[in-house]
């Protein structure tokens, strides 16, 4: 017995796959150089969005995939991180790289003042209670005269690219890069989390916030702590877009359909596990602009037909997500009998 | 020296009595059972204890001091572990990472946790079954994950909800070997039980509860001759 524990001690703490992290290490060294191979336009606008939505999604996975809170009202934050880079750099003339902070402090300001009443509500209570939040922002910045109210902020363009400005008028592919990076970055982080002792609590929340409370954890506290880490992850995506299409109005970055979009991208590729935005993004994200570029417009609503299509096939035969098509060896470590 | 005072303990659901002025004390490490018929009340008194009910009346003193009223995960974090009688496992999660839960009370490095969740795995004889999901153990083991769970928080006094129960004959031997080999490491334990003969075998004194009071207080010789106890639970049961 004494070896077999000696044994399960040695063992490495993660069950690390050298030919998945070559493919990892191989894919990022790919998308770094994509823009080099003259990807045009269309393409790189592609990208972007997949980048965007992967970053948007994970911050839902944070909250809804690690803790349990499923919640609807989640483009409230990206709309706060849209308006703080956009008001700051008008009024204020704050680069937008230092206003990205502005955005995630409001946000997880907001996340707390939210969470602390909204989170002792479980299950759909606390679905429709965010779902009225996300909305009641959408309304309040129609009529906040301060911040162009119904007709939004136009930001005021530089005449020529500029990276203090995060502006750039003859390439996207700045843009690329920089929505590339937070990709990376945000990815990293939330692997880092889940492999945490803050990611093992939040998952013994989720789990079964009974037994969460016999092993000294505040149930409360922690459905806040992981809000609060998903909207600071969600408010830096909105003030990115903002500087990306450089006019923001209410019905554009606090749209409900921002608050579905990320829900069905996380159910998509697998919620609660890393991989599950990502691929879930790379899917849907594709629809959606393709859909737009043959039907013209908002697509003709025909992508979010797809999405409903693809969201219950997916419930009905895949319900942990298209992830679960990966087997199981190479996420798992290898059981003993 | 006591470990756990409960004094004038009463909680009613309703108009029902669930817990009514009961009071007992546990002397540290030793085994106090607790046994009376279905809806007797017993584990509301662990839900008392424990903080996820609260009491209409009483008081509660650990190590003398007042736990009554705090929250669930207060109380655990001042040494009080305990386990369900509707088991409650992580059931997406290995068991591991189950015990790794418990084991991040005390430990903040990832690696010391593991090791120490591995450690009281091997205490409850699952080392082999750590990375199985709780879902794909059996009732026994999933017992045993709860016990090692509780375990992982290093607790003084821990509260074990009918460790046997549902389970099958061939499972039970193993529980109460593990019950008394917990005792060995200097825990105390409250064990509720609808087995009698384990819980005379196992327990320094037992508390028999009917309709929510305390009807017979002492060890498992007192307790047998009881008649009080005789009458609401036990029968004719080695009473003769």
């Amino acid at each position: 017995m004494e070896s077999k524990l000696l044994a399960a001690k040695s063992e490495p703490l993660w069950n690390t796959n050298n030919k998945v992290i070559s493919i990892i290490c191989g894919l990022v060294i790919l998308l770094f150089s994509l823009p080099l191979f003259g990807l045009n336009s269309f393409y790189l606008h592609l990208f972007i969005m997949i980048f965007m939505h992967a970053v948007m999604a994970q911050s839902w996975n944070v909250i809804a995939g690690f803790s349990g809170q499923i919640s609807l009202g989640h483009g409230a934050f990206f709309g706060i991180g849209a308006y703080a880079t956009s008001f700051f750099y008008m009024q204020y003339g704050i680069t937008p790289w230092i206003s990205i902070f502005f955005g995630m402090f409001i946000s997880a300001v907001f996340a707390v003042l939210i969470g602390i009443p909204m989170l002792r509500l479980s299950g759909h209570y606390f679905a429709i209670a965010t779902l009225l939040i996300g909305i009641s922002f959408q309304v309040v910045f129609q009529r906040w005269d301060l911040v162009g109210a119904a007709s939004g902020l136009w930001v005021t363009m530089t005449p020529e690219d500029s990276w203090l400005a995060l502006q750039f008028h003859s390439s996207k592919a700045p843009y690329y890069y920089i929505f590339l990076i937070f990709f990376i970055i945000t990815f990293f982080v939330v692997w880092l989390l889940s492999r945490s002792k803050l990611g093992y609590r939040l998952r013994a929340v989720r789990d079964d916030p009974q037994a969460a409370l016999s092993l000294c954890i505040n149930v409360s506290n922690y459905k806040i702590i992981a809000y609060v880490i998903s909207a600071m992850i969600m408010a830096p995506m909105g003030s990115l877009f903002a500087q990306y299409i450089l006019i923001i109005d209410p019905d554009r970055v606090f749209n409900i359909e921002i608050s579905i979009i990320v829900l069905l991208i996380t159910v998509l590729g697998g919620i609660g596990n890393v991989w599950g935005p990502i691929i879930g993004a790379s899917i849907l994200i594709p629809i959606s602009e393709y859909s737009r570029i043959y039907l013209g417009g908002t697509g003709g609503a025909v992508d979010l037909i797809l999405y409903g299509l693809i969201l219950m096939i997916i419930c009905i035969f895949r319900p942990n997500g298209l992830i679960s098509f990966i087997p199981k060896h190479i996420l798992e470590r290898k059981k003993q009998k | 020296m006591n470990i756990l005072s409960v004094e004038n303990l009463s909680r009613s659901f309703g108009g029902i009595k669930a817990n009514d002025n009961i009071s007992f004390d546990v002397d540290q490490g030793s085994i106090l059972g607790i046994i009376g018929p279905n809806g007797a009340g017993k584990s509301t008194l662990f839900d008392l204890i424990t903080g996820y009910t609260k009491a209409d009346s009483g008081k509660v003193k650990f190590f003398e001091k007042k736990i009554f009223g705090l929250s669930p995960d207060k109380i655990s974090n001042l040494g009080v572990g305990r386990t369900f009688q509707k088991l409650k496992p992580f059931a997406d999660q290995t068991l591991l990472e189950n015990v790794m839960i418990g084991a991040f009370v005390n430990e903040k490095n990832i690696k010391k946790a593991r090791d120490k969740a591995l450690e009281i795995i091997d205490f409850v004889d699952l080392i082999e079954k750590r990375h199985h999901f709780a879902k794909e153990l059996s009732t026994g083991q999933r017992k045993r994950l709860e016990m090692a769970r509780a375990m992982a928080i290093e607790p003084k006094l821990l509260l074990m909800d009918e460790v046997t129960g549902g389970v099958d004959q061939k499972t039970i031997p193993g529980l109460v070997e593990l019950i008394k080999k917990l005792k060995k490491t200097g825990v105390t334990i409250i064990t509720i039980e609808h087995n009698i003969n384990i819980i005379m075998e196992i327990s320094d004194n037992v508390l028999a509860l009917d309709q929510g009071k305390s009807v017979a207080f002492g060890s498992p010789k007192e307790i047998q001759k009881n008649k009080q106890v005789i009458d609401s639970y036990l029968g004719t049961f080695d009473a003769a």
